[in-house]
């Protein structure tokens, strides 16, 4: 056993309103520069839809992510690093999704706004940040907002095209769910396995996922291999970038900004302990449905008096221990179940977790009489417009019990509490049928529903003490960029004065004060 | 690579893994990027209702990204909390701080300043220089007509100040004051910068124009029913809520930041139902899902209350609802029937029965506003406490204590029935649709009294009334009645709503009765969230009765967790007070302020009220004939201006400064009489009986904080045409087969009646560049200024992150510049005081609403009645003014404040003189200075009960002392304290219980709407002091409104018959056109913003249905142009399936600077999504002098509702930019 710290976030989608305000917070605070304009460390999509990149599902196009090989052994898609140099695919990527995958950015002709006369009111058209050029909008980041052009892409959806229901795309049967998507963190990274100038690593006390800006060679295999096309290339930097989940923030026991700004208050960021000796192996299940399962044995319980003396013992701080006890990850993910990783077919080991969806019925129940039978006011998870299929593509790898169990453990959970609210008898041995108990479900419904700031983000902060020296750089730190300065030209003397043996009271008294009057 | 080898690699997980000890020294790179200086809190002044507390973070002196604040007061350990308040929308702000579209210079239309620099040459006079353009007709059409085509130039701030100052003097001394308007959105998004030029105008004399009503946002239903402008709880209260019907309104888009408290009530066992005719956002979360056709809504309403009382009045009556109804409703109020003009040996419901027609006794105060109820235990009609008549009674105690005037308990019978000697009669109910007006016939019990007119009148109740309009069987014999809810041959039952929504019966029966029995067992916990969907509509105030009257038989009104939550940018400006007394100079001059109704000035200035193709017959009930009745709805305008009903201004066709000098008297009594006279005799007339005229025609306008012409203004090619005399799409043609009948019609309208047009901005939008100076204005990030909201109970900060870039300034510095400038100018060219002449209707909340009794309408015009100033006509005052005083003025909080508070305020006063110190000299000297933005917030926040604890206690006193009933417990927890600007900038306040609202919730409790009456028996501000399903103004009854009831929306109109031709296109499809607020913007706020727009499609778009598209060959993405007579507007199609089938949506608020092709049809430019909307007026809005019906400002008054329209799409044939 080897014991690691892993920082994961989970995001309810039940509560996502599919605002972008952590996408457009995000932006703002990284990517909103020249070289960077397309990126969205962040971006939220509509799903059914394409997303962004277009299709970044579609593996059997971009090959991203982990298959096994004949001997069932763990191998990149998209192939290995020493294949690649061999083959002199490092030079020509063939996978690489391309600017029409994302977005060509743009901006307006604003100027015109304040131009000279002209025969018809002015107006600012659109044109290229890339060229400079006018041109015609014919995709964006989230073009499909809303099932927006729901005939041209609802059906591109890969995940339409695996669950092959005979679902309708009409008004009647229309349905939609929002999907925010970051860098998953991954315990099993294929852009660190993929990165051919070891450029990618993931960090040891925290499990974040980064690029190097100074060794990486821009080689842009990380970017294939990413199954959710989640590092980006700086054309301006000739650089790999991707979500650093807010480390300086992180660092500091805040939240990331996305999870900080989400109005809907949908995301939670904790830690988790894990079996860093058994990832391989989890992720070399065979049954692609089991692959969600086989990742949650990876994790430890935090309380288990052994897993805390072995993992002081690797090295995880106190601070991070008493943060993976208190973890709202584990609870949600690993205790109660009811948060999924996103497709855990690609054997990345995700670590940003999702909680389905609930969302009404297809159509209503007829005959049904609420008033009679209060359990029957809320829709039943088998009519649920979203199909769950759907969601099990996404989050299970299409095992649909998994996904159903979540679901009516949500249920339960509330008719559990409207009982309660409104004081009404409840038989407590529904809550058992769905693996909760009383304490268990009002737990659940305070994590969900009313979790303040300090309950959705248990973030222990970085021992910087142990990482740095911390003395130095208490009087050091900011004047970083001075390193390598020159000298000013006058002072030099002294410095030489110091090496010939001149004594400090010598140098000061003639040239300090010489420097003042002496000209 | 190298490295690798050199350090130490340690393996694990197999050898899968490999621990590598590289340098990580790089990671500080991001840790730069994050470290910053500085962190301010400020928010966005922009009109979402939001108020959200944000950090703005400043590194290097360059402002680089916002946050969300996170630090509000915490809703207690059972709630969640507030933070983060935000949205994307506000998320991208920063972006305009140095974007390409700020607006860094003062800027003049060049074409003008040409002409103003060489008139300036010619004329020593600058009042001279300013009338040699604007009486000079060809001078005046050059600069006009090429408004908004660019050509803007940059000026020196003094240049731009000095030519504002000069058309104003000029307009004033010319024309009067009155002909200067000026326009700004929602105080209380950024209270301080609307008080800024609204003060300015006040002190002019000119009028600001209302906005709640103008957006149709302001629910006419409320004052209808509660005689309250709008009361609503916090979001954080939908938490306390078990079951929440969203009803028109998309949460998640249009309360982004609250949207939170509705996910989250799931969780604690709230059932949630989405009503919405397309599937939007919302439905994403609801339980079940009703997609009535729009506009429909009413009908629904109308079925779920036929199952309320059907079964939980009728079959299984349920206590808690039936003595809930008879405390807080009007429904145990007798009501007198009349005969019905459809059937002859019919009846129909007349007015509310009045102590003086019972008896004749001249010891009654009031007696005709004192309504009666039967009283079971004195087996007699009796006037219980708390109606309108008591109000004015000074004797008496206002409240709703279930007792008689002698203090004798009564228990009023909820149905007539209850009082024995009863019979049954028929009665007949209007019942309307587009194919034709029909009439319900119904049984009624009714009961035969003696009045004191020594006849017999037959009475029932309102609740009686409203069994019977249900049709309920009430005896299990009535054959008038409905069978059953399955009844499709009985109006109003959930299977005859089914043929007009489109929403199946059982499930209408289903959620009503689930809403019902919710109520009933969580003491009345079930609440309506209801928006723009539904009260954006013409019929409107029919949506929202229809769905009120749901709640108030459930008896959610002023209960914790339930009600009506209407959020249609209501806003509340909790520090309100101290604001009102500075925005309105009243601190100066008491009711000194011109305060306009904006829907109908817009109507007559931009000559909407010429284009009317509306039959308003249509509207009109089978049942009830009124006998001042118009078939044009610019009559009834009219009406309501002679009758003091609505305020104008323009006020009469006369300068009125010229009154006092004319008659040669400042003695108001004999020049009311001589107005009187002229008013009589016809030499004198109001402004708006002919808006065209010169003399009659608003001159200036100031826009601040506002893109009026592409956000709110309906009608936008109107205004184009006739506001501003600019290049327009307007494709209609006066209509001069219906001419008003009280009205003057020239043949040829004017056109661009504005002289000048001033705008504030800090981005080029279209209002700028339609305006002649526009003057560059701070951003939200670089001033201070105070913020609150009904979504959550704080009031909040502005801060300036940085200074002002550029020459931008505050507003308030900036009117502050242009007071002094003007007050220099009036000194030189206008000096002394001038004595203006100022009219204002009958006002709510003063002796004003019991001026016209009975709701009868009584016209003087017609010899009905003697017109009498205040009474049977507008008030009339006559306020002097010496306009060199204006700046002393604008920057001293005058002394009058303090006489200006039902209680003492003297010692608040007198604080503030030392807290911001005084001025030395001018008018003003020795009151406490306003100069700077600070010391204003910090005036409003002292004078204010919200925010000043001391004020609250004093005014919960005062109340107690009017209602004999104990209050003051509910501010004695902030009875000692007080904010501060210093204060709320460390952490949002919550403000203060006071009794501005009608919340008695304290304590750390949620903010209840109402809960005074629930709690306190505080009356509610009507006619009977209650609830009211009923109204029995004459107007009401007219149009069949005295109960609610469905009606459908307009019927479609694209072009009239004499309208321009349009060449007909080959493939062309007539949609209903629907403007719902959008997700990538806030009006025209953000909707430029490169974020925003990279968000989703960049361009103007219309979303339509994959077999609308198909009919016309349209693909996503496609360019088409959607038209009617109003205009036209050039956008791509979003084909999606969550729309329903002939409906479009262009998503409000699409301005048409960005990506905006020119349409083919008019040649120019394509409109924004203003462009085919309209305004229609309805009459029922312009009532005054009536109880709750009485005007004030912003509170009621004709909604500029923007939905009954359709439009003709097509394809876009040409794509032309035309950028010469």
């Amino acid at each position: 056993m080897k014991i690691k710290a892993q920082i994961g976030m989970v995001l309810n989608l039940d509560k996502c309103i599919g605002c972008h305000t952590c996408s457009v917070t995000c932006k703002n605070t990284w990517t909103n520069r020249p070289g960077a304009e397309y990126m969205w460390f962040n971006n939220v999509e509509t799903k059914p839809g394409v997303g962004y990149p277009k299709r970044w599902e579609d593996e059997d196009k971009y090959h991203g992510g982990w298959t096994l090989n004949a001997k069932g052994k763990l191998q990149l898609r998209a192939g290995n690093k020493l294949n690649k140099i061999a083959l002199g695919k490092i030079f020509y990527n063939n996978d690489m999704p391309e600017m029409d995958n994302y977005y060509e950015p743009w901006t307006y002709d604003y100027k015109t706004l304040f131009g000279p006369e002209r025969k018809h009111q002015p107006v600012a058209r659109p044109k290229s940040q890339v060229t400079g050029e006018t041109m015609e909008l014919k995709t964006g980041p989230n073009w499909d907002d809303d099932l927006a052009g729901s005939t041209e892409y609802v059906h591109q959806d890969p995940n339409m095209q695996k669950i092959e229901s005979d679902i309708k795309n009409n008004f009647k049967q229309a349905f939609m769910m929002y999907l925010p998507r970051l860098c998953e963190h991954c315990l099993n990274a294929p852009c660190v396995a993929s990165c051919p100038s070891g450029a990618m690593y993931k960090r040891d006390e925290d499990g974040i996922v980064l690029v190097d800006q100074e060794r990486c060679r821009g080689w842009r295999f990380c970017m294939t291999g990413c199954p959710y096309k989640k590092v980006y290339f700086n054309w301006r930097t000739h650089k790999a970038e991707k979500c650093t989940f807010c480390y300086p923030r992180i660092e500091e026991g805040q939240p990331t900004v996305c999870a900080e700004t989400c109005v809907g208050r949908i995301r939670y960021i904790g830690a988790l302990l894990y079996d860093a000796d058994r990832v391989e192996e989890a992720a070399s299940t065979p049954d692609e449905s089991k692959l969600y399962e086989a990742q949650l044995r990876l994790f430890l319980d935090p309380n288990d008096p052994k897993v805390v003396k072995q993992a002081l013992k690797d090295g995880i701080s106190e601070e991070m221990i008493e943060a993976a006890q208190k973890s709202p990850i584990y609870k949600m993910a690993v205790e109660e179940k009811i948060a999924f990783p996103l497709h855990p077919e690609y054997r990345t080991m995700p670590m940003v977790w999702y909680i389905p969806p609930l969302s009404p019925v297809m159509s209503y129940f007829e005959g049904r009489d609420s008033i009679k039978n209060p359990e029957m006011i809320f829709p039943g998870i088998d009519q649920m417009r979203i199909p769950v299929q759907y969601l099990a593509s996404l989050l299970t790898g299409g095992n649909v019990p998994l996904v159903k169990n979540a679901l009516y453990k949500l249920a339960m959970m509330r008719l559990y509490m409207r009982a309660k609210t409104s004081g009404q008898d409840f038989d407590t041995s529904k809550l058992e049928r769905v693996g909760l108990t009383e304490a268990s479900a009002t737990s659940l419904y305070r994590l969900l529903a009313i979790a303040k700031y300090e309950d959705r983000f248990v973030i222990p902060r970085s021992q910087k003490a142990e990482l740095e020296d911390a003395q130095s750089e208490q009087g050091g730190l900011g004047y970083d960029e001075c390193e390598g300065c020159a000298l000013a030209p006058q002072h030099t003397s002294m410095f030489k004065k110091a090496e010939a043996g001149k004594s400090t009271n010598e140098i000061y008294a003639e040239s300090f004060y010489g420097g003042i009057w002496r000209d | 690579m190298k490295s690798r080898f050199f350090n130490k690699v340690e393996k694990f997980n197999g050898t899968f893994t490999q621990l590598e000890e590289n340098n990580r020294r790089w990671e500080k790179l991001y840790r730069q990027r994050w470290a910053h200086d500085k962190v301010v809190r400020t928010t966005h002044g922009v009109n979402c209702t939001g108020s959200c507390s944000w950090n703005v973070y400043v590194k290097q002196g360059i402002i680089t990204w916002e946050h969300q604040a996170t630090d509000y007061p915490s809703c207690g350990a059972n709630i969640p909390g507030y933070e983060p308040r935000g949205c994307p929308r506000g998320a991208s702000f920063s972006w305009y701080e140095y974007s390409p579209v700020r607006i860094k210079y003062p800027y003049i239309r060049g074409r003008l300043w040409e002409m103003w620099s060489a008139a300036k040459k010619e004329h020593e006079n600058l009042l001279d220089a300013w009338a040699s353009i604007v009486e000079d007709p060809k001078k005046a059409k050059e600069y006009k007509s090429v408004r908004g085509h660019g050509g803007l130039v940059r000026v020196h701030r003094d240049e731009a100040l000095e030519l504002i100052a000069a058309a104003c003097l000029y307009t004033i001394k010319k024309y009067g004051p009155d002909r200067i308007g000026g326009f700004t959105p929602i105080p209380a998004m950024s209270m301080m910068s609307f008080s800024a030029g609204a003060r300015f105008i006040a002190l002019l004399g000119g009028e600001q124009m209302s906005f709640y009503d103008w957006y149709a946002d302001l629910p006419p239903a409320s004052p209808q029913i509660w005689g309250e402008q709008t009361d609503v709880p916090e979001s954080a209260e939908w938490y306390n809520s078990s079951y929440i019907i969203m009803w028109g309104s998309n949460v998640p888009l249009t309360r982004t930041p609250d949207a939170h408290f509705m996910t989250e009530a799931r969780y604690k066992g709230a059932k949630v139902v989405a009503v919405s005719p397309d599937y939007a956002e919302n439905v994403k979360f609801a339980d079940d899902w009703l997609a009535p056709h729009p506009g429909s809504d009413s009908a629904v309403a109308q079925a779920m209350t036929y199952v309320i009382l059907d079964e939980f009045y009728q079959k299984h009556p349920v206590d808690r609802f039936i003595n809930y109804s008879k405390q807080y409703t009007d429904l145990p109020f007798a009501v007198e029937l009349e005969p019905s003009v459809a059937n002859a040996d019919h009846l129909t419901a007349g007015r509310f029965v009045r102590i003086n027609d019972l008896v004749a006794d001249d010891t009654i105060v009031n007696p005709a506003w004192k309504t009666v109820v039967y009283d079971k235990n004195s087996h007699q009609f009796v006037v219980p406490n708390g109606t309108m008549g008591q109000k004015y009674d000074p004797k008496e105690k206002w409240n709703l204590e279930l007792k008689d005037a002698a203090g004798n308990s009564i228990n009023p019978a909820l149905s007539i029935t209850e009082s024995g000697d009863v019979s049954q009669a028929v009665i007949d109910f209007p019942a309307f649709s587009n194919d034709g007006n029909d009439v319900v016939v119904r049984h009624i019990p009714v009961r035969k009294i003696q009045f004191a007119d020594g006849q017999e009148h037959l009475v029932t109740n309102v609740y009686d009334l409203m069994m019977a309009q249900m049709g309920i069987n009430r005896t299990g014999h009535d054959e008038l009645a409905a069978k059953d809810a399955h009844d499709a041959n009985s109006y109003f039952t959930p299977a005859w709503q089914e043929s007009r929504s489109g929403v199946k019966a059982d499930q209408v029966i289903q959620i009503a009765r689930e809403f019902a029995q919710n109520a009933a067992e969580n003491d009345g916990a079930s609440m309506v969230i209801m928006g723009g969907g539904v009260n954006h509509w013409f019929n409107a105030d029919m949506n929202y009765r229809t769905i009120i009257n749901m709640l108030m038989l459930c008896g959610c009104i002023g209960k914790t967790g339930g009600g009506w939550a209407h959020y249609v940018g209501q806003e509340k400006l909790r520090p309100q007070e101290g604001w009102a007394n500075i925005t309105f100079a009243n601190d100066w001059e008491k009711g000194g302020a011109r305060q306009m109704q904006g829907t109908t000035w817009y109507y007559f200035a931009t000559d909407q009220w010429r284009y009317e193709e509306i039959d308003n017959q249509a509207q009109k009930s089978p049942v009830w004939k009124s006998k001042h009745s118009y078939l044009h709805n610019a009559d009834y305008n009219q009406l309501a201006i002679r009758l003091g009903w609505l305020p104008s201004y323009p006020q009469f066709n006369r300068n009125p400064l010229s009154f006092a000098k004319d008659y040669q008297t400042t003695d108001i009594v004999k020049i009311s009489q001589r107005v009187v006279d002229e008013l009589k005799k016809g030499s004198l007339h109001f402004a708006a009986e002919d808006p065209d005229a010169s003399e009659n025609q608003p001159k200036a306008f100031f826009l601040w904080r506002s893109n009026l012409f592409a956000s709110s203004g309906k009608g936008a090619e109107y205004f184009m045409k006739h506001l501003l005399g600019a290049e327009n799409g307007l494709l209609a043609k006066p209509n001069d087969r219906r001419k008003p009948e009280e009205m003057v019609w020239h043949d040829k309208a004017a056109v661009g009646k504005l002289d000048l047009v001033v705008d504030m901005d800090f981005r080029m939008v279209s209002t700028p560049m339609y305006s002649d100076v526009v003057l560059p204005a701070a951003t939200w990030y670089e001033k201070k200024d105070l913020s609150s909201t009904d979504m959550h109970p704080f009031i909040h900060p502005f801060n300036d992150a940085i200074s002002p870039m550029w020459e931008s300034k505050s507003d308030w510095q900036q009117f502050k510049l242009l007071a002094k400038t003007f007050s220099q100018m009036a000194a030189k060219y206008y000096p002394g005081t001038h004595y203006d002449l100022k009219s204002a209707p009958l006002g709510h909340d003063t002796p004003g609403e019991i001026a016209q009794p009975y709701g009868d309408v009584k016209d003087w015009k017609k010899g009905e009645v003697e017109p009498v100033p205040g009474k049977t006509m507008p008030s009339l005052k006559l306020v002097p003014r010496d306009y060199s005083q204006v700046y002393d003025k604008f920057i001293t909080l005058g002394p009058n404040v303090v006489n200006n508070y039902p209680y003492d305020v003297q010692d608040q006063y007198d604080y503030l003189k030392d807290m911001n110190g005084t001025a030395d000299q001018g008018v003003g000297a020795g009151c406490p200075l306003l100069d700077e933005d600070e010391k204003v917030c910090d005036a409003i926040l002292r004078m204010s009960t919200a925010s000043n604890g001391k004020l609250a206690d004093r005014a919960w006193h005062k109340k107690e002392q009017q209602t004999g009933e104990h209050l003051t417990d509910i501010g004695r927890g902030h009875a000692d304290d007080v904010m501060s600007f210093k204060k709320i900038t460390a952490q949002p306040q919550e403000a203060y219980p006071t009794p501005i609202g009608t919340s008695a919730k304290h304590g750390g409790d949620r903010y209840t709407p109402f809960s005074l009456m629930t709690e306190r028996k505080i009356p509610n501000r009507t006619l009977t002091g209650r609830e009211q399903f009923y109204l029995d103004h004459e107007v009401f009854r007219e149009f069949g409104e005295g109960l609610a009831t469905y009606k459908p929306s307009l019927p479609p109109i694209v072009m009239a018959p004499s309208d321009t031709d349009v060449q007909p296109a080959k493939k062309e499809i007539t949609l209903k056109y629907m403007t719902p607020h959008g997700k990538w913007n806030i009006h025209t706020m953000y909707y430029d913003n490169l974020e925003m727009l990279t968000l989703f499609r960049g361009v103007p778009t219309v979303w339509m249905s994959p077999e609308d598209a198909e009919k016309i060959d349209i693909k996503d993405n496609d360019w088409v142009e959607a038209y009617n007579r109003n205009g036209v507007v050039t956008a791509r199609a979003v084909v999606s399936v969550r729309m329903p089938k002939g409906s479009m949506y262009m998503y409000h608020a699409q301005d048409n600077e960005i990506y905006e092709p020119l349409s083919t049809i008019t040649g120019n430019r394509g409109g924004s999504h203003n462009a085919p909307t309209q305004i229609h007026v309805k009459p029922t809005h312009m009532v005054g002098g009536y109880g709750q019906l009485s005007y004030a400002w912003n509170y009621y008054g004709p909604t500029g509702n923007q939905r009954d329209l359709y439009v003709n799409v097509r394809k876009l044939k040409k794509v032309n930019w035309s950028e010469d």
